[in-house]
């Protein structure tokens, strides 16, 4: 495999970059994936001999070790750096990481990083790959990408759908990546929330918004419902998370009044009784489980693609070749 | 004792005395000794050819950072009094944000001293308000004065207590001096990072609003209107701003405002794939700010062009767009972006820019200068309208090269620059005449 053909480009910084058809190729690619963690021998020589940096100075459960597990399942050889904001100095660390990594000879880094832009930042600098595992409030575009495979396994296309992104839009990469990938995937797009949460001009990007719930709720075929982040009432953008969930939160009361069967996903980890109740998160409506266990296989499709396999022979490398 | 100059057959544009024509001018003593139309060269003469090029009144900034001392890695003295000689200017206005900041007299005359030193264009030290500049209380302001300090400002930082804001306006008014501030309301974004708008939505970093700036502006003329005082805004960017300014004036309120020449020809999409260079305080705004700052040029609400040159070192600004600190480099190519997208697309007449950017601040600040009068200092800038070239940053010679116009192609540069009737700094031939053709 040769990244320098990877029909995705060098790396995958957002999804703002990728067209609809990359992107339908992505998820194309992660289908034949999937069976793979359903095996009882969970890994295929797919990247054999590929060195990849896990490289987190944020913390992240979820993320890293869904990666971690994609790349293993390749049979890659990985490395994790967890730096913790404290103990770096952003900013020049990160050019001297990147320096220090690529002298070593890699073939991807896998990064988060809390400032926005700090993914293609190191994308510029390094000839590896650089996919974004989310950079500050930016993008996390495999967490965009997971979302739309599960919206497709469940609603069986993407193109029309009503998909509504529910809270924290302000502050949210992952709004901002599925904003971009259900547009160039046909689909209408809302935003809900308070207005404090809502960013500016947001409408500029081609999607309509809400400020109440209820009216979300009987437009939207999708609920994506994002975490609010506890800070936020410290910053005064809500008043508290009591009222938040009042006014704001999915309850299955308010499902229940949906002229429609609502899918409801959360890109995790998710705050039970703020955006959104528990009767919903394990009812039926909710599809919050599929999205992580596709996640593993969007990623291993990322790490695919990027490394130079093409999405046609993605079924033949699963049965042990490599791509 | 000197010699003296014969600056022979240029084009002699004075707005001070609505002078536009071809004309001698003869320095001698550090002085405009005769300025007509045929002069013949007195003995220990030399005669510098002039013809086919602009001669103004030397070029001032009242806003540069030259950021010694403390953060001599990125400008010293001596380098931004060189830079800002070649960029066509023969004084600069340092700004009092260094480490430590500039609010007694041994570092006011410190920078003074060391500016003298440099032998370049003539720098003159700006105090500080407060002291440490931490907003809290009022600074040594005629101690400075008698230091050499020319303003007082906390720029880098607003004025925000108001309080202080009003006795500053009051207290610099015992010795003539204007009182800039940078206006901008910190608690309304405290941590942004660019205009506010699609740009930043996009980009996921926090923006700044107009607001900002407005509200600050706003505050600051009506303590201007209260005290009489004379308030000098800095760097203005936006549209009600602008407009706030020229109804303050239009009502009698003393007060004086910048424009940057990056605020002239630049938005906010500058900023796209988060280029650092192009981030700065206040932000690039939107295309409607743009032209209203360059309405405010050409109709006076903005009386000077300033560059808030911020030198910054390539490992800051090397970084993740939230690291990186704000601010870009200006002395080098301000005639050059001025002449070629502000002059030359129609905005303002040459005329006018030497209005803004000689006389009026040098009237602004109470420089010497701003006037080629017989018997007025020997300051002198010689451009070439003609000359071609291209922003290269690594020729500068200011010690940093933090520029978004690197391999901008100009028409206009300077020449010749000449302080006190000395030239500080000539362009290598090579440079400029050749390019022209």
């Amino acid at each position: 495999m040769n990244p320098s053909v990877s029909s995705l480009g060098k790396d995958l910084v957002g999804l703002e970059d990728l067209s609809g058809d990359q992107i339908i190729s992505i998820l194309d690619t992660a289908e034949p994936f999937k069976e793979i963690s359903e095996r009882r021998i969970k890994k295929v020589p797919v990247l054999r001999g590929k060195t990849i940096v896990n490289l987190f100075f944020e913390a992240s459960t979820r993320t890293r070790v869904s990666f971690e597990f994609a790349e293993k399942r390749l049979s890659a050889d990985t490395v994790n750096i967890a730096a913790s904001g404290s103990s770096v100095v952003k900013g020049e660390t990160l050019v001297d990481t990147a320096r220090n990594l690529e002298a070593m000879r890699i073939d991807m880094v896998v990064m988060r990083h809390g400032s926005s832009g700090a993914a293609r930042f190191l994308a510029e600098r390094i000839p590896s790959s650089v996919i974004n595992a989310g950079d500050g409030q930016h993008e996390h575009p495999t967490q965009a990408l997971l979302d739309l495979l599960t919206i497709r396994d469940h609603m069986g296309r993407i193109e029309g759908l009503r998909v509504c992104i529910v809270g924290d839009v302000l502050h949210s990469r992952v709004a901002r990546s599925n904003i971009y990938g259900l547009l160039k995937l046909g689909a209408e797009v809302a935003v809900c929330g308070p207005p404090t949460l809502m960013p500016p001009a947001i409408q500029e990007l081609g999607v309509t918004a809400f400020t109440r719930i209820e009216e979300a709720i009987e437009w939207a075929g999708v609920l994506n419902v994002l975490r609010l982040q506890l800070e936020r009432m410290h910053g005064g953008f809500v008043p508290s998370l009591r009222e938040y969930n009042r006014i704001w939160g999915v309850s299955s009361q308010r499902l229940a009044a949906a002229p429609r069967d609502v899918l409801v996903l959360h890109p995790g980890p998710m705050n039970r009784g703020v955006e959104i109740d528990s009767d919903v998160a394990d009812g039926p409506h909710s599809v919050i489980l599929n999205q992580v266990t596709n996640g593993v296989a969007i990623r291993m499709a990322v790490l695919y693609l990027l490394a130079g396999g093409r999405q046609e022979s993605a079924e033949a490398a699963k049965q042990g070749g490599e791509a | 004792m000197s010699e003296k100059l014969l600056l022979k057959g240029g084009r002699v544009l004075d707005p001070s005395q609505d002078l536009d024509g071809v004309r001698d001018i003869l320095l001698a003593d550090g002085m405009v000794a005769a300025l007509g139309e045929q002069i013949d060269a007195p003995e220990d003469t030399r005669i510098i050819d002039c013809a086919g090029l602009l001669v103004t009144p030397g070029l001032i900034d009242v806003h540069v950072h030259l950021r010694e001392p403390g953060g001599e890695h990125k400008e010293t003295i001596a380098s931004g009094a060189r830079a800002a000689a070649a960029g066509g200017f023969t004084a600069v206005c340092a700004m009092p944000n260094t480490d430590p900041a500039m609010d007694d007299p041994a570092s006011v005359g410190f920078v003074a001293a060391e500016g003298r030193r440099a032998q370049a264009a003539r720098v003159y030290p700006v105090g500080c308000i407060s002291v440490g500049r931490s907003g809290e209380r009022l600074a040594p302001v005629g101690e400075m004065v008698d230091a050499g300090a020319v303003a007082i400002t906390d720029d880098g930082s607003p004025v925000t207590n108001s309080l202080l804001m009003r006795l500053a306006l009051e207290y610099a008014q015992s010795f003539g001096i204007p009182v800039a501030d940078h206006p901008e309301d910190l608690s309304l974004s405290p941590s942004g990072q660019m205009n506010e708008g699609l740009v930043a939505t996009r980009l996921g970093l926090k923006g700044k609003p107009n607001a900002m700036e407005d509200i600050h502006i706003l505050r600051d003329i009506m303590l201007a209107e209260l005290t009489g005082g004379h308030l000098h805004l800095q760097h203005v960017s936006t549209r009600f701003g602008v407009e706030s300014i020229r109804q303050a004036k239009s009502r009698g309120v003393h007060v004086t405002a910048e424009a940057s020449p990056h605020h002239l020809v630049l938005t906010e999409d500058a900023v796209d794939g988060y280029r650092t260079e192009a981030k700065m305080n206040p932000p690039l705004r939107a295309q409607t700010d743009v032209d209203a700052v360059r309405a405010g040029l050409a109709d006076g609400a903005l009386d000077i062009i300033a560059t808030d040159h911020a030198p910054h070192h390539y490992d800051e600004k090397e970084a993740a767009f939230e690291d990186a600190p704000n601010g870009i480099v200006g002395l080098e190519t301000a005639v050059g972006i001025v002449l070629t997208r502000v002059v030359n697309e129609g905005v303002i007449d040459l005329a006018t820019m030497v209005e803004r950017m000689s006389c009026q601040p040098a009237r602004a600040f109470g420089l010497p200068g701003g006037t080629l009068a017989e018997g007025s200092v020997g300051d002198v800038s010689v451009l070439d309208l003609d000359a071609q070239w291209t922003v290269d940053a690594a020729a500068f010679l200011s010690k940093s090269r933090n520029t978004p116009f690197a391999g901008w192609v100009l028409q206009g540069a300077p020449v010749r620059t000449i302080v006190g009737g000395k030239t500080v700094w000539e362009a290598a031939r090579e440079d400029v005449r050749e390019d022209a053709t």
